[in-house]
């Protein structure tokens, strides 16, 4: 038995050397080389370029152990999380499968919506090339941690030519202080599908834990997906989630990932645009107060010809809270009339709020059109003086252009009632901020 | 119509007021009374949208001298949306561009905030859609506006065509309307003046501040000031208008001159 090279790491991996293996020889190997890279790779420090905001030093002083069992939880726990509009539904809790607050029944010839074990029965195939491989664990310690310990996953597939009509949705629910839960979610969209898959973590416990997600997408030719992330953990929780995709021929993926909760969240979303005239439109907001940290790395790979991206990045920082953005955008040689557009724009709400943000273009092609700008503001004085002047309270004409602010980005959601739902939210937090 | 006898609404004493540490107000004085109309022209630079967001109490402008009381109560020490509440309306000469707040959303907080405060019954969204479409209709406004953001991308005469519907919405005491006529087409200048004359009444009163005689063809005032150097250097009536519509403002300035240095040297005078 190998010991990790980091003690963090270490403990984190006492669960994993006793997983059952699977019946699927790739899977375990994969499994394996995860297990082995976990213990070679270290925590990262502010040292490293990439969590050089981020300091990790809190989250390794947490005595985390994995869940133990699934925890029963009720109907009513997740009941203001519920999406009216959702066709399926899988609930997590505190990362391991709950089939009865679960909703599996769209399992029509159109898509296959499951939990893993369930979906590589009869969809090994489908998964092989992608599940384990897409979020590259090579240097990735949390990739690494989290692919180590895969059992549970949640497994979108949509057929060819066909569209899942109603969302899907992927509710992650922690209940269990002083766990470190490790989701994992695939979608796969055979060519020319359409679906529409939320992914959503939220708490019922107030006390400190760790969530390390994975998410794999794979998108193929002529294919459409929509991806909103919402991660609204505890404000004492530390949330690390990576999110690969690759993205076919004609093909496209549209994202809204939106930040709002944990004492600590990094989220890194890594986009290949892997064939010509693959689209990505890719929106971000993060929400924090107080002494939240929210940190977005993403990384916008076009490696055809053809391919456009529109990136808009937003963060509405008040308290002392800190806000980090670095967007790359990477054109390979050969990826001739990329177009693509990343606009950053930040709003402190307090004079202790900050933000850094760094766009980060590596172009390696000459007829490309990259267009990039960043924004940092304070709310519009005379925007404030015409709500006011019209009778709004002071604090009602800050929350409504706070929320106006970042609304842009809520309102691309295409789920109704989680706008509404958000709305809400927003407009109760940035009241909270007074 | 002119008052002479009414209950004051707005009584300006002696105001001054700083801007970024420039003295921009000099000396205001005005009485408005109920049912009356004026008007305050003036060169460009004088002061007039200055004296206009000091009335709805803009936090950029420093408050150095003088008084201002409205309906009887001082009106300086309250913050904009009390003002607003208590029935003062601004009509910006530059309204702002609000992107990600819907019209039909801020028109109803607005409303609704400023009933509540009159004690009035508030409206649900369905109830207000109908309320607002009739106001709507009176100023020839298409109802899409209301689902657009709040003045975005609106042209020039659009954005004071909304200002005239959220006053119609208010229905203040008070209305200060700066520059409303400029931008505006020969058409949209009639509708606006209509929707004027017909939110005039007994008990409240009007403030335009216009460039154009044109304007008060439509809208005929009580009074008509001319502003310039931060305070009113002459006040008369309508017919002021034409006058200086024909001669400009020079004259006024000159009147004024000869005005205050005879009073300085009678001053002198009687000091001596
Ligand atoms: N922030 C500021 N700092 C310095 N001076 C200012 C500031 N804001 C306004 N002023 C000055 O105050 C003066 C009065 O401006 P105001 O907008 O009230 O004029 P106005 O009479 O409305 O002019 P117009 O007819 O062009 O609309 C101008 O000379 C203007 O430059
Ligand atoms: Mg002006």
């Amino acid at each position: 038995m190998t010991t990790a090279v980091h003690p963090y790491i270490d403990a984190l991996l006492t669960g994993t050397r006793e997983l059952p293996g699977t019946p699927y020889a790739w899977l375990n190997e994969r499994r394996g080389a995860a297990l082995e890279r976990a213990n070679a790779l270290s925590v990262p420090t502010t040292r490293d370029e990439e969590w050089r905001f981020t300091d990790l030093a809190p989250l390794t002083r947490l005595q985390l152990r994995g869940a133990a069992g699934a925890a029963t939880v009720g109907a009513e726990a997740i009941r203001p999380y519920v999406m009216p509009e959702a066709g399926a539904r899988l609930v997590f809790v505190d990362g391991i499968f709950a089939p009865a607050l679960s909703i599996t029944g769209a399992d029509s010839d159109n898509a296959r919506v499951a939990p893993l074990a369930e979906a590589l029965k009869s969809h090994a195939g489908a998964l092989e090339p992608h599940l384990a491989r897409l979020a590259g664990f090579e240097k990735n310690v949390f990739v690494a941690l989290n692919t180590a310990h895969l059992r549970d996953a949640a497994v979108v597939i949509v057929r060819e030519n066909t569209a899942c009509g109603k969302p899907v949705h992927v509710l992650h629910l922690s209940t269990q202080p002083g766990t470190a839960s490790y989701p994992r979610c695939i979608v796969v969209l055979e060519s020319g599908a359409a679906c529409t898959v939320v992914e959503e973590y939220q708490a019922i416990s107030p006390d400190a834990y760790f969530t390390n997600s994975v998410t794999e997408v794979a998108v193929a030719p002529n294919a459409r997906l929509h991806h909103v992330k919402l991660q609204a953990e505890n404000g004492r929780a530390f949330h690390i989630a990576t999110c690969a995709v690759s993205i076919a021929r004609d093909a496209s993926y549209t994202t809204q990932a939106i930040s709002l909760g944990a004492r600590l969240s990094r989220y890194d979303l890594n986009v290949a645009l892997n064939g010509e005239g693959a689209f990505s439109q890719i929106d971000g907001l993060a929400l924090i107060s107080e002494r939240q940290l929210a940190d977005t790395h993403t990384l916008i790979d076009h490696a055809f010809p053809n391919g456009r991206s529109v990136q808009l990045h937003k963060t509405i920082v008040g308290g002392a809270a800190h806000a980090v953005f670095n967007g790359k955008i990477f054109v390979r040689p050969g990826a001739q009339l990329t177009d693509s557009s990343q606009q950053s724009r930040n709003l402190l709400l307090s004079d202790k709020a900050t933000v850094d943000t760094k766009p980060q273009l590596e172009i390696f092609a000459d007829d490309v059109k990259c267009a990039h700008g960043a924004t940092v503001g304070q709310l519009d004085a005379d925007q404030l003086f015409y709500l006011r002047s019209r009778g709004l309270p002071e604090q009602a004409a800050r929350n409504l252009l706070t929320y106006a602010f970042g609304a842009s980005v809520i309102e691309r959601i295409p789920v109704k009632s989680m706008v509404q739902r958000l709305e809400r939210v927003v407009m109760a937090q940035t009241g909270a901020e007074a | 119509m002119k008052n002479e006898q009414g209950r004051a609404i707005l009584e300006v004493r002696g105001l001054t007021a700083n801007v970024a540490g420039v003295p921009i107000l000099k000396g205001m004085d005005l009485t408005v009374r109920e049912g009356e109309i004026h008007a305050i022209m003036g060169p460009n630079g004088s002061g007039k949208s200055t004296f206009a967001k000091v009335l709805a109490g803009h936090p950029a402008y420093e408050i150095t001298g003088g008084t201002v009381r409205f309906e009887g109560k001082d009106l300086l020490g309250i913050e904009p949306e009390e003002r607003a509440r208590a029935g003062i309306f601004l009509g910006f000469q530059y309204p702002v561009e609000i992107p990600g707040v819907s019209n039909s959303a801020f028109l109803r907080l607005a409303y609704n905030t400023v009933q509540g405060a009159r004690g009035k019954e508030e409206l649900d969204p369905l109830e207000f859609d109908d309320f607002i479409r009739e106001k709507m209709k009176l100023l020839d406004m298409d109802p899409a506006f209301l689902e657009r953001s709040v003045n975005e991308g609106f042209s020039g005469g659009e954005k004071k065509r909304n200002e005239i519907l959220q006053l119609a919405t208010l229905e203040p005491k008070l209305s200060i309307l700066d520059e409303t006529d400029s931008g505006l087409d020969i058409d949209a200048l009639r509708v606006v003046a209509n929707g004027v004359n017909s939110l005039l009444r007994p008990d409240n009163a009007f403030v335009l501040v216009t460039h154009y005689q044109r304007l008060l063809n439509y809208i005929v005032p009580d009074y008509v000031h001319v502003m310039e150097g931060g305070r009113l250097i002459k006040t008369g009536g309508k017919e002021l208008a034409l006058e200086l519509e024909s001669r400009g403002y020079d004259w006024v300035v000159e009147e004024d001159r000869a005005n205050t240095s005879g009073r300085a040297a009678a001053a002198a005078t009687t000091a001596a």
